[in-house]
């Protein structure tokens, strides 16, 4: 058994032993649980992939003379302005303005939300235009300027959902190409797409919101951020295998971090052809070893996390919530599975290169004193589930 | 007999003002087995014709000079498509489109995507999925 602080206390002194969540699965196969609960400290968690519910807030200075701005785009992508006079927020998601989205499909999707937040962390110059209907304290009616991510004031990214604790494995039942978030699915099943980092990531980890909840510090796209809320669509009440990992969706973030700190590396605006705009994250959460229980969830593996196969082509958009059946992990990342009876070749959409990338950073960070954890200070509920929207007669 | 070679060729004309069938003149002279890739030959327009020439040596050479003759530029060294290693994250949404391997998971441990370019017959089907805009085209 060790404390927060005891925990915090060795990393402060760089005394702290911290592994990957992959690594940790063979050291513990080979020296036992109970040692290693007693020697790792902590053990990191990652992933990579695109995030839809991402954006930011953005607070730019004042102009002379005061402008409270009721319209504005950056790079023709447009911001939400329904907040205070110079605040705004960009979603990832969002188009540029003009652009003809699935007016020839598949549509590219070139530019958008997504492509304007990762040129805002890479620090490049880019184009603000707003407009206002003016007021006796904003007067100025319309601004065209060019500013880059150290002229603003803040620039906080605010995610109100990541970090999907396990995800779906999109097939295509029908016999034409479909282009979906999950990316492009070939006819008659001839491939599937998955999204997750499986043994990596964050909440697979930690199957019962133990140490992840309401206020755990995490690594956002190099950042120090944390969880503000649980995410949207947080449902930690569904299906379960015998060892407590979700069979479906199940549990999400909200996370926040200054986007000033962030690396470009870790934030990319993503183009998913003929669906739209999206924006490549990457979060680690370091997990802290508090006993030996905390230490077994931590070393789940690929083949024990099954994710269910879902037909994007009827299934999913209809909402029926039929699943085709489950597959491991450890089956997709061979590239090939078996959907009944079926070859059907794996690809993906989640990066586990960069989320081995990102777990190893977050390591080094804990291992050199630089990232000390804290305890929650509300937890993940875990009997939620979701609810669907009924489309209604006027009552 | 002597050893057949396979040479990837990229030629750009300026503007195609030619009458001559190149590709029939490749065939027939130099003993050329022809692949094209890709071609934009439009008259009176610029335009490019991507291919593969296998033959001997000695008539791959005759048949690049042959080609030279004409005014156009030829670049037997450049890939047609290419794929930006920083920009590229690893996912592997491209893997499975890719119809020759050119694109794979590399090293199993680290789970990187390897991208060979002799593989590539530049189908563009990387181009059209990569979410990252990593792969990109000479054209
Ligand atoms: S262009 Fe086609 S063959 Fe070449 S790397 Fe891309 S997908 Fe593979
Ligand atoms: S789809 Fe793009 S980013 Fe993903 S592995 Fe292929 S080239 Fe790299």
């Amino acid at each position: 058994m060790k404390t927060y602080e005891q925990i915090n206390d060795r990393i402060s002194s760089g005394k702290a032993v911290v592994l990957t969540a992959e690594e940790i699965i063979d050291y513990v196969d080979e020296k036992g649980l109970e040692a290693v609960a007693e020697e790792v400290d902590v053990v990191t968690t990652a992933t990579f992939g695109p995030m839809c519910s991402s954006g930011c807030f953005l607070s730019f200075g004042h102009t002379k003379p005061k402008i409270r701005m009721s319209e504005a785009w950056i790079e023709d992508v447009l911001a939400y302005t329904g907040v205070a006079a110079v605040d705004v927020y960009l979603g990832a998601t969002q188009t540029r303005h003009g652009d003809p989205a699935n007016m020839y499909y598949p549509g590219e999707f070139r530019y958008g939300g997504g492509h304007v937040i990762e040129d805002l962390v890479a620090g490049k110059t880019l184009q603000l235009f707003a407009l206002s209907y003016g007021t006796d304290c904003y007067p100025l009616r319309e601004i065209r300027t060019y500013f880059t991510i150290n002229d603003l004031n803040q620039a906080i990214m605010v995610n109100p959902r990541n970090c999907y604790q396990n995800y779906n494995v999109a097939i295509n039942d029908s016999d034409k190409t479909i282009y979906t978030y999950m990316g492009c699915l070939e006819p008659n099943r001839k491939n599937v797409n998955y999204c997750s980092a499986g043994q990596l990531s964050p909440l697979l980890n930690d199957p019962f919101y133990d140490t992840i909840g309401v206020g755990t510090k995490v690594w956002l796209a190099g950042a120090r951020g944390h969880v503000y809320a649980e995410g949207t669509q947080h449902a930690g009440g569904g299906a379960r295998t015998p060892e407590g990992i979700p069979k479906s969706g199940a549990g999400t973030l909200a996370l926040t971090a200054d986007m000033k700190q962030m690396k470009p590396e870790f934030v990319r605006g993503a183009s998913l052809r003929g669906y739209g705009i999206s924006v490549g994250l990457g979060v680690g959460i370091p997990i802290p070893i508090l006993n030996a229980d905390v230490l077994k969830r931590t070393c789940i593996r690929d083949r024990d996390i099954l994710a269910p196969v879902v037909d994007y082509s009827n299934d999913y958009p209809q909402n029926t919530g039929n699943v085709i059946g489950h597959v491991s992990y450890e089956q997709l990342r061979t590239g090939e599975i078996e959907v009944e009876g079926k070859k059907v070749a794996v690809g993906s959409l989640s990066s586990y290169h960069k989320a081995l990338e990102i777990a190893n950073l977050l390591a080094d960070e804990v291992r050199r004193g630089d990232f000390l954890l804290n305890a929650p200070f509300a937890s993940l509920p875990k009997d939620t589930v979701m609810k669907p929207l009924a489309a209604r007669e006027k009552p | 007999m002597s050893e057949t070679a396979t040479k990837k060729l990229m030629l750009f004309f300026p503007r195609w003002k030619s009458e001559k069938p190149i590709i029939y003149h490749l065939v027939k002279d130099h003993n050329l087995v022809v692949n094209v890739f890709r071609a934009r030959v439009t008259p009176e327009e610029e335009g490019y014709l991507v291919l593969d020439v296998t033959g001997t040596e000695d008539d791959i050479q005759r048949g690049v000079d042959f080609v030279k003759t004409f005014d156009v530029t030829v670049n037997d060294t450049d890939k047609g498509v290419t794929r930006d290693a920083d920009r590229c994250t690893h996912c592997g949404h491209c893997v499975v489109h890719c119809p020759t391997d050119a694109l794979v998971i590399g090293d199993a441990a680290k789970r990187d995507v390897a991208y060979d370019p002799e593989c590539c017959i530049e189908c563009l089907a990387c181009i059209r999925v990569c979410p990252y805009g990593a792969c990109a085209s000479a054209f």
